[in-house]
């Protein structure tokens, strides 16, 4: 390996991308846009519901338990209504999304300390955003009664009593129970996944169509040299684009960065460096931009969409597509970047995931080696 | 057998190259001297890029033997490529990088000294006449101009060999003339080069050519030889009016042996021109084709070459007529 070569190829490589403002826009404004259209669009919170409320009781204790609703953040009352005709009308034109109605006998029924039937409609259509709200409800009533229940025992006891389990719920790690907390750091993972492999994937391919590829392997340069100098640019504007995406996170989407940023990127590199190959790989064997390009989508979104625990908890597959997972790589990148962005964690307990990145990389960049020939045909 | 010969520049034994159950090169031989220019002629198709490639170390042999600047194809492929300086058939330099960056890549790829990587550069830049474009983007220059910057980028080394593809075709006749110049002012300082081409003028510019047709090699000499020794037959030049009606016509006379086109005339090759040319005429003037002109010349190689392929395809005619 001689340096003077490996720097002549990536100087000619820097060029190329430079001249082509296609070629940039894929390269740095396309990872960019990708996170945050799905940055917004994958943010899985539902907050401030709107619902129409339809009081038939109209008593303190009803208003009381309304207004349990409309001091929780995940309640918005937009409208009192009087009839399901016009709660319907609410649901219909989107001003509600869900429809509160308490019983003609609500406070009555309260004082006795019975079941109370309250009836709590929600527009089925987003079926994800209703199952949210509904368990957001529960949760608004479930608090009230026990509170209900508590003082009608004091007062029926005359002394203060407790339940026998107190369920003090605490989230770790992601305290807020925030989507994107988890959302984001992921979606660094898959995107960089996609870009890296799609960016190299013309490169080889693109000197075999336009036949510069015939007078370069003419010369001495040796196929490492090449592969290296090649990858040395994308490299740079790979880590660049880690360095933007981790900027947009902080400051667009608020996600708090607890462990170290410099294993952050260091970690990045050793993706990077895979996933780069991955697609160097993809074009030396396709020997065509098109094809390549096509492959290295097939081959690097799915993947990692799907099977990286980025959107789905690998924990909940199916026996046989968690072993498949292994071989995804950005399963592991989706790991190391939530455990350093949530929990703060670093290598000591990473080790694993870091090693068999660092495997995967090692394995693809001699691949691409060995299948890199100086010969035509 | 390996063969690593030292004397010559570039040595073939038999060499050939199947692709499928295609022959595009069949059983090979020749060999090239020092500070030779060695033209490889044939039609399109011929397998001439097929040779030029084997022998650059970019296209593996299907067998045969051969080496170049004293190395052998068949295992120091790498070696040779340091060696040697390659011009592919069609434009191969980068067209979104100017004059300048496509150089400066290849100094560094061929590892040009320091010292000498600026001279080299204005060597380049002065022989092929850019300097006042020197950072123009290569897609922008004329055919004369691209071809002139791919010579000097595959030599910047100062290699003892060069193989050129083509490097002529599509330039204006001016540019070629001058691609020739340097061509001979290179194998002046004794480089040797290996060049193709299906323009028989140019062919006469070589020192020894080799025709090749379908894969094989039917002819090898200099230009002299082949018009002297591959033409027994004479060739008569004849312009005289509806020369295509003519060529078939003329067929009939007693000697004639065949008849082309050439030019605006026809070229007719006879056993013995001194004994045709009159019997040629009066037929001529009988047909009323009036010919202006019927005599006697010494053979150009276009005829030799066409002569030589038609005696080619009659010999194989029969056989296939058997095999099919
Ligand atoms: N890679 C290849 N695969 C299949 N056939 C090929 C290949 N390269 C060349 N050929 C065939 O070999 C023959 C000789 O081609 P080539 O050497 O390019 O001819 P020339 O340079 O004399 O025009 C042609 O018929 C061509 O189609
Ligand atoms: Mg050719």
């Amino acid at each position: 390996m001689k340096p003077m070569r490996i720097f002549a190829v990536a100087r000619k490589e820097f060029l190329h991308i430079f001249r082509d403002p296609r070629s940039l826009a894929m390269a740095i404004a396309i990872p960019m846009l990708l996170l945050v259209l799905f940055g917004y669009a994958l943010t899985l919170d539902v907050d401030d519901v709107p619902i129409a409320v339809w009081d038939r009781d109209a008593t303190p204790a009803s208003r009381d338990f309304i207004s349990r609703f409309s001091a929780s953040p995940y309640f918005t009352i937009v409208r009192h209504v009087d009839g399901y005709e016009k709660a319907r009308h609410c649901i219909d034109s989107g001003e509600a999304l869900a429809f509160l109605v308490i019983p003609e006998d609500f406070s009555e029924t309260a004082s006795t300390g019975q079941e109370i039937p309250v009836q709590f409609i929600v527009d089925g259509s987003d079926s994800n955003t209703a199952t949210i709200a509904m368990g957001y409800a529960d949760t608004v009533a479930a608090t009230w009664s026990r509170r209900v229940m508590m003082e009608l025992e004091q007062r029926l006891a005359g002394k203060s009593s407790s339940l026998p389990v107190d369920m003090r719920p605490r989230v770790w790690f992601n305290p807020d129970m925030e989507s994107k907390n988890y959302i984001i750091p992921g979606l660094i993972a898959v995107i960089m996944m996609v870009i890296a492999a799609l960016l190299t994937s013309l490169t080889v391919a693109r000197e075999w169509e336009r036949g510069t590829m015939e007078q370069l392997i003419s010369t001495p340069v040796k196929g490492p040299e090449l592969i290296l100098g090649k990858f040395l640019p994308y490299f740079v504007i790979g880590m660049f684009d880690v360095f933007l995406a981790v900027l947009m996170g902080e400051y667009m989407f608020h996600v708090p960065l607890r462990g170290s940023a410099a294993l952050l990127f260091f970690m990045a590199a050793i993706f990077l460096a895979g996933a780069l190959s991955v697609g160097m790989l993809i074009s030396i064997v396709t020997k065509s931009q098109l094809l390549a390009s096509q492959l290295a989508m097939v081959v690097t979104f799915l993947p990692s969409f799907l099977l990286s625990g980025f959107m789905y908890a690998i924990a909940n597959m199916p026996r046989p597509i968690q072993v498949m997972t292994h071989l995804v790589p950005a399963r592991y990148f989706v790991a190391l970047l939530k455990g350093i962005y949530l929990k703060g964690i670093g290598l000591e307990i990473l080790f694993v995931e870091a090693g068999l990145l660092a495997v995967f990389g090692i394995v693809v960049v001699l691949l691409a080696n060995v299948k890199f020939k100086k010969k035509l045909v | 057998m390996t063969v690593t010969d030292t004397k010559h520049a570039v040595t073939v034994r038999d060499l050939t190259r199947r692709f499928g159950s295609f022959t595009a090169v069949d059983r090979v031989s020749f060999d090239v001297s020092p500070g030779e220019i060695f033209g490889f002629l044939g039609p399109n198709g011929a397998g001439k890029s097929t040779t030029i490639r084997m022998l650059c170390g970019i296209l593996a042999p299907t067998s045969g033997a051969g080496s170049v600047a004293g190395f052998d194809i068949m295992t120091q492929s790498e070696k040779i490529k340091a060696h040697i300086g390659y011009m592919s058939q069609k434009f191969s330099l980068y067209e979104d990088l100017t004059v300048e960056e496509n150089i400066d890549f290849y100094s560094g790829i061929y590892r040009i000294p320091r010292e000498k990587k600026k001279e080299r550069k204005e060597w380049v830049i002065e022989m092929a006449g850019l300097a006042s474009h020197r950072d123009a983007r290569t897609a922008i220059l004329s055919g004369g101009w691209k071809q002139r910057l791919a010579l000097g980028c595959a030599i910047l080394h100062e290699p003892p060999v060069i193989f050129l593809d083509e490097p002529t075709s599509g330039v204006d006749p001016m540019s070629r003339r001058k691609f020739w110049d340097l061509i001979y002012e290179l194998t002046g300082k004794g480089v040797t080069v290996f060049v193709t081409t299906h323009y028989m003028d140019e062919a006469e510019y070589c020192d020894r050519i080799g025709l090749v047709y379908r894969g094989e090699l039917i002819a090898l000499g200099t230009p002299e030889e082949l018009k002297n020794e591959h033409m027994k037959e004479d060739v008569l030049e004849v312009a005289c009016d509806r020369p295509q009606d003519a060529m078939e016509a003329v067929e009939k006379v007693q000697g004639v042996k065949e008849a082309a086109l050439f030019g605006r005339g026809l070229h007719v090759v006879a056993d013995d021109a001194g004994k045709t040319v009159g019997a040629l005429r009066s037929f001529l003037e009988m047909e009323g084709y009036l010919p202006t002109r019927v005599e006697g010349i010494t053979p150009s190689l276009e005829d030799v070459f066409v002569s030589l392929i038609e005696a080619r395809d009659r010999a194989q005619q029969p056989q296939k007529e058997v095999a099919g």
